[in-house]
């Protein structure tokens, strides 16, 4: 424990602390430098505008602004751009290309199948990220989560907003899903998918989220919210008696989400 | 026996200085910079795709600077759209600001830096690359430091930071540079005028102090613009 503590001091900045392009962090070989980072010397300094990070000796910065930076296992929300004789063009808001190649999609494709049938432009679909090159992003259906989003409409949140438009362990997603009634599926890339219920209720409360995101009680306001616009809960789904249970979680597509924001929660 | 300039200013002080960082909503990034009169506005749009294929650069990003004075920024009108001078002033603006970026995250993709010039009364072009650096880092472009500019010259055998107005025709030479403080590096330097190289070396000196005043400002103003999203943040 002592070590930690003497480890810990050599940081120049703390722990959830504002930091700027260039802004040292640490000063030691004993970090490594993780998302966001970069080292020069023997120093780590944060390569974008964010909160510092650190975990296990990998100091990273949770960015405050920018785009969609694709990451292997990524599940993301896009749509069929382009259909390509070996495969697809998927627009999902990053600055590479996207594809999804037939050796992605799940099932045998019998040769000379017309690709449109599978998908077509303009559909939508759930897709895991697979790779990341200079060549593009690579992606691939061969998830258990990924699927074709039929119907529904599409809205967009800043990237960085997604894990509060998800809430801690699924909390704020769970609460607007069970409340408007809406199937949602939550993009890493900031698209979101939202089918049936009562789709114009969740939009506005997403883009709620998405605007007030910083304040402090954002899950509180949004109860509040949705308790005088939503309609009323069936008896059977009263606060008191709405303990998630697990088969509605992953039946709703946000199992991997949740898993991931809850292994970062602190 | 401090000189007094025009301004009533001492030799190493700069003019006065208001740093914004995100001022417009529809921007991806955004900053506004006031160094006395001269007022600077910058929009950052990116990292996106390039959809002039020729463009593309396979294993790095594009960078493009547009700078651009608005017709009232001046005393006489100045005719809208790109001229000489500005198509000048992007072109080292980009230099400017290359160095810092991590263009080779992003390959084949662009990010644009649109800075507009308000007001004009000397030093358009290190506002405009203040203004752009603070923008970057705002719209959360993965950049090694932010970059600092402004300009030094010398009067009657003093070295004076930040020249304004008459000033600029009084000077031996007017010297703007660009300055990468962490490593402390320059990433531009241009000079109207001719000096010996010592007095060169003075007024780059100058002009590096005054660098590391407004590296400071920059820092504060994107402080101020997020600070209030820094503790509900999921990490």
């Amino acid at each position: 424990m002592a070590e930690t503590e003497q480890n810990t001091s050599a940081l120049i900045k703390a722990e959830r602390e504002f930091v700027v392009p260039g802004d040292k962090i640490v000063s030691s070989m004993e970090y490594l430098p993780g998302r966001n980072t970069f080292r020069d010397g023997d120093s780590i300094y944060s390569k974008r505008l964010g909160i510092m990070h650190l975990e296990n000796h990998v100091i990273s910065v949770v960015p405050l602004s920018g785009g969609y930076t694709a990451q292997v296992g990524d599940m993301v929300v896009g749509e069929i751009e382009d259909v390509q004789s070996n495969g697809w063009f998927v627009n999902m808001q990053a600055p590479q290309s996207c594809y999804l190649s037939l050796s992605g999609v799940r099932g045998f494709v019998r040769p000379g199948t017309d690709l449109t049938r599978i998908y077509n432009v303009s559909d939508l679909i759930y897709v895991k990220v697979v790779s990341v090159t200079n060549q593009g992003i690579g992606l691939s259906m061969q998830d258990d989560r990924a699927r074709k989003l039929s119907g529904g409409k599409m809205i967009y949140v800043e990237p960085v907003k997604v894990p509060r438009v998800i809430g801690k362990q699924g909390s704020m997603i769970s609460m607007i899903k069970r409340r408007t009634g809406s199937n949602i599926v939550v993009g890493q890339n900031g698209a979101i998918w939202l089918q049936g219920g009562d789709e114009a209720l969740a939009t506005t409360v997403i883009k709620m989220v998405e605007k007030e995101s910083h304040k402090e009680g954002l899950t509180d306001m949004i109860e509040k919210f949705l308790n005088e616009n939503a309609p009323p809960l069936p008896a059977n789904q009263l606060p008191s008696t709405t303990e998630a249970s697990p088969e509605a979680e992953s039946e709703n597509n946000l199992g991997g989400q949740i898993e991931k924001y809850g292994n970062e929660e602190n | 026996m401090a000189m007094k300039r025009i301004d009533g200013r001492k030799p190493e002080e700069l003019r006065q200085l208001v740093v914004k960082a995100g001022v417009l909503e529809r921007a991806q990034g955004s900053a506004l910079v006031k160094l006395g009169r001269t007022t600077a506005l910058a929009a950052v749009y990116g990292p996106k795709r390039l959809f002039s294929k020729h463009q593309q650069i396979p294993n790095k990003g594009l960078l493009e600077a547009h700078y651009v004075m608005l017709p009232f920024s001046t005393d006489d009108r100045i005719r809208p759209g790109t001229s000489r001078r500005s198509t000048e002033i992007s072109k080292v603006m980009r230099l400017a600001l290359e160095p810092v970026l991590f263009l080779e995250e992003f390959p084949r993709a662009g990010i644009e830096i649109h800075v507009a010039i308000l007001q004009a009364e000397a030093g358009t072009r290190t506002a405009a690359i203040n203004a752009a650096s603070v923008a970057l880092a705002d719209a959360g472009i993965p950049m090694k430091d932010l970059v600092v500019s402004v300009s030094a010259g010398k009067i009657d055998g003093e070295y004076v930071l930040d020249l304004v107005g008459k000033e600029e025709e009084m000077t031996e030479c007017d010297l703007p540079i660009a300055y990468i403080p962490r490593e402390k590096k320059i990433s531009l330097l241009q000079m109207d005028g001719d000096m010996p190289l010592k007095d060169v070396k003075g007024v780059m000196n100058l002009a590096i102090k005054g660098c590391e005043i407004i590296y400071e400002k920059q820092k504060q103003a994107l402080k101020e613009r997020w600070i209030d999203q820094v503790k509900t943040t999921i990490v």
